[in-house]
This record gives structure tokens, sequence and C-alpha cells, in this order.
């Protein structure tokens, strides 16, 4: 009982904050007489209109389809590629240097590439997609590995297990918090470039939502309502992911 | 007598900026099969760089370290190390962590073999727990309950109990002292507490600054007294004078120990 009391006086602030911020939007659209800036009751209609005619979950399932594509492909190559770097010095010092510099160039940047050679089809914003989040999850884990404690890789040592062994029970779960950091950075900065991504290059999605509301004879109550939702969906994903660092087999890097 | 270890007049030095310099000094040390020998010195001494030397972690720069006859060239499961801050795999619940250094044999086997050890260090009914879900005294039951698995001929503790609070300290004492009546391994204890030394060990050597030499040795069994000591016997109170005033700490006028203890 206690505990949900707790949770209640800590969910009421922020939803009274939002509240009073919907409220201020709809008095000062009010006040100021636009024409083109909807109302949160205009918003909140053109969603339902949406919902209602199915094209809202198209545009979501859309989105998700690629971000979800684009992620696994990205941990699949990344985890053990960083896995390697962290326990190979040479591997490490080969590849570190390029990745450092891939790393800050904006996936955005790479949108008339990925035209030139995915065209305008599903494959551009999985590729961009897989670029966000493969450099995050590479370094987290190589790093996750650096910073193994001695003393566990010297128990280990000392039992004299075999290579696979030393792996699978040691440096894997020692990683795995990291890892998981690294994943949670990564969905996080796909969600943002897809919706970007699709804006350009594509028919279907959340971000060509917004676009074609815009162009479609300005309908802006779309327009909010598609940015509401990612930024709904991003809240959750991080949730989700954040669900994960409670497992028992990563718990233990979390405090108890 | 037959001598387990036999450290062999080694040598270690640090080089910094070109020169070196010299941590460990022509030290030579037999330890016979089954004896526990407890090694105290002041801090920095090198207590530590020795116990690398015998458990194989670290190459003497001079002479050698014999185990049974064979020269250590790196660490092995016959002699497992349990140190001050333990190495209990915090991802692993505490059955597979007693498991972890069991190389052979059947799943069931392991089981069975890791329940039996858990039983003896009093951890029955806590095999499926996670370390953090234990104290720090259950920690070092388990650590030292995975090291008795793999059945190993020597145990090298460095500080292993000094990071307890005192109570749990004399506590854990005494389950050492249980375990080993039962299977008898041959111990290896560095200490920087004197009392700890003399209620555990047969024999205690004091080391020198550095470059560190043994500066002398105290017989404890000699004294006839046996397990559980208690060390308000006036014997092992002189023993501890004397071993206290080999590390510089001298007795001021009321008796009491003029400590000057270092972190």
């Amino acid at each position: 009982m206690d505990k949900l009391q707790n949770k209640l006086h800590k969910i009421w602030p922020p939803l009274l904050l939002m509240a009073c911020l919907v409220g201020l939007w709809h008095y000062a659209v009010i006040t100021t007489e636009t024409v083109i800036f909807p109302t949160p009751q205009q918003v909140l209609d053109g969603t339902m209109e949406l919902a209602r005619d199915g094209t809202l979950w198209q545009h979501i399932g859309a989105s998700l389809k690629r971000v979800a594509t684009g992620f696994m492909l990205a941990v699949l190559v990344a985890v053990p590629l960083g896995l390697w770097m962290g326990r190979v010095g040479a591997v490490y010092d080969t590849l570190n240097p390029v990745f450092q510099i891939l790393r800050p160039i904006s996936p955005i940047a790479w949108i008339p590439l990925a035209i030139l050679w995915f065209g305008v089809g599903d494959v551009s914003p999985v590729f961009l997609i897989f670029l966000s989040a493969v450099f995050p999850i590479i370094v987290q884990t190589a790093h996750g590995v650096h910073t193994i404690e001695k003393r566990y890789l010297d128990a280990a040592v000392n039992f004299g297990v075999s290579r696979r062994k030393m792996f699978r029970q040691v440096v894997v779960p020692a990683v795995l918090p990291d890892i998981l950091v690294g994943m949670r950075i990564s969905l996080g900065v796909a969600w943002l470039v897809v919706v970007a991504a699709e804006m350009i290059v594509r028919s279907s999605g959340l971000g060509f939502m917004i676009i074609d509301a815009r162009n479609a004879g300005n309908r802006y109550d779309l327009v909010i309502a598609a940015m509401v939702i990612i930024g709904i969906i991003g809240l959750l994903l991080d949730v989700g992911m954040r669900r994960l660092e409670g497992l028992n087999s990563v718990r233990w890097r979390y405090g108890r | 007598m037959d001598a387990k270890i036999v450290i062999d007049n080694i040598g270690k030095g640090f080089t910094r900026n070109g020169k070196t310099l010299p941590v460990i000094d022509n030290l030579s040390l037999k330890v016979k099969d089954g004896e526990f020998v407890a090694i105290v010195g002041p801090s920095g001494c090198g207590k530590s760089t020795l116990m690398k030397m015998i458990s194989g972690f670290a190459m003497p720069d001079t002479g050698a370290v014999r185990i049974a006859g064979e020269m250590v060239t790196g660490p092995s499961p016959k002699g497992i190390v349990i140190s001050q801050h333990g190495s209990v795999f915090p991802w692993l619940t505490v059955r597979e962590n007693l498991m972890f250094g069991l190389n052979r044999g059947t799943l069931r086997e392991k089981t069975e073999l890791a329940d039996h050890y858990a039983e003896m260090v009093g951890l029955k009914g806590f095999e499926h727990a996670y370390p953090r879900e234990l104290s720090g005294g259950m920690l070092k039951r388990v650590e030292i309950a995975r090291a008795l698995v793999v059945k190993p001929e020597i145990l090298y503790m460095d500080e292993p109990f000094s990071a307890l609070d005192a109570l749990m300290n004399l506590r854990i004492r005494n389950e050492l002292l249980r375990i080993l009546q039962e299977e008898r391994h041959t111990v290896i204890l560095i200490t920087h507490d004197v009392e700890e030394a003399l209620y555990l060990a047969d024999r205690i050597v004091v080391l020198s600054q550095r470059p560190t030499t043994i500066q002398r040795t105290f017989q404890v069994s000699q004294l006839s007294q046996p397990h559980p000591r208690r060390l308000s016997n006036p014997q092992l109170q002189q023993m501890k004078d004397e071993i206290l005033s080999e590390l510089g700490l001298d007795l001021d006028v009321s008796g009491d120990v003029v400590e000057q203890r270092q972190a």
C-alpha cells in the first residue's frame, strides 16, 4: 500500500505539469486567434481520425519495423566486434581510430549516400539506423571488456578454466551491463534517426506522416499528433530497455 | 622433511626511470606439506608481491619457486588464491560460483560437490542466492568453499579477512580452522594482524622492511597450544610482544603497545 502511495506521489507532479502545458497551449491558441496552429482538441480529433482509418497504425508499424531491423543488425555486428576489440589490443588499436572518425558523423549526413546506394525503399532508413546504432554499442562493449575487474579474470585464470568457459562465464556476463547501456543509447539514437530518415526517404512511417501532413494542406494537427506519438513511443522504448536492467544476470552491477 | 613449497633465493625489483628498486631480496623459505605458515610484515614490504610469485601470478627476477619439486611458471588450480577484496563472481549464484572451477564430471556430480561444500561452510539453503544478497562474511565463505571444491593442495590467503568487521573476522577464523581439520591443506596466509597469525598458524614468518628478506621465524606449534588457542595465554602473549617488537612496535611503561597503525 505504501509503495503504491509512493508511486502516486511521484506520478502526479509531472502529470500536473503536462496538464498545465496543454492548458497553456489551448489558451494561447484561443487568445492569438491563429488559424494555422491547432488546439489540443483538434490534435486529438486528427489523431482519432487517422487511428480509425488505420493509417496511424501503418505509420507507427513501419517506423518500428525499420528501427527493429536496423537495431538488431547493429547489435549482431557490434557486440561480437566490441568483445573482440576489448579482448585483443591490436584489433582495438586498428579499428578504434576509424570508428572514432565515423562516429561523430550524423547519420543524417549519410542520407544522400543512402539514397544513392539503396534508393528510396525500405533499405535506406534501415541502413541509417544501423549506422546510428552500431557505434555506441561497439564503444560501450569494448569499454566494458576493458573495465572488467582484474580480480575476476585472475580468479578464472587461477582455476585453469578453458577459454570457452572464461568467455561465457566471466567475460560476457561481466560486460553484459555495459552492452545493455550501449543498446539503450543506441535505441534512443535510432528512434531519432528513423523519423529524420523517413522525412526524406519514404512513403510511410511517422517521419513521412509529418512531412505528408504539412504538404497535403497544412494539416498541423497531424504534424503535432505525430510529434507527440514519436515522443511517447521513444519513452516506451527507453522504459523497456530499463526493464532489462532489472534482469538477474545484470542486476549485480546496478546496486543491491 | 618433505617440503611442499620451496622458495629458493628469490629476488624481485621494480624498474622506474631506469633505476631498479629492489623489493624482495634473496628470500628463501620452505613450507611443509599440510603446514600453515603466516607471513607478517610492515606495510609496503612486498608481502603481496611475494604472494604473487608463490602463486604464479608474477615471476621472480632471480631464484625460483618450486611446488612439489616442480618450478612454478604460472597460476594453477593446485594452489588457489583468496584475496582481501574477494573474487566471487557477482553474476553467478552461490552454486554456480562453487561449480565454476570444476572442469570435469557430469553436471550432477558437479552440483553435488558444490552443494557439499556449501553445506560445509554453512551456506546450505543459499545455493541459489546471488552474491549481492549475501553479507560480507557469507561472501568470504563462498570464496573459501569455491577454493576448497577444486581440492587444491595449497591455499594462498592474502589478507583474506581484513575487509570483514572484527566479530566476523573472529568467527571466520574458527570456521577456517574447523575446515582445515576436516581437510588438511597447506596454507600460506599473509596478514598484518599478528593475533590472527598467532591464532591460526603453525609458524609465523616476519618480513623485514624493503628490500624484503625474512627477519625472524616463530614456531607457534612448538608452544603446544591446541586449537582453538587462547590468545590470553602467557606464552602466546609473549610471542606476540616479540613479533610486534620485530615489526618495530615497542612497549611503553604500562605494557600497552604503542601502535602506529598504517592504512
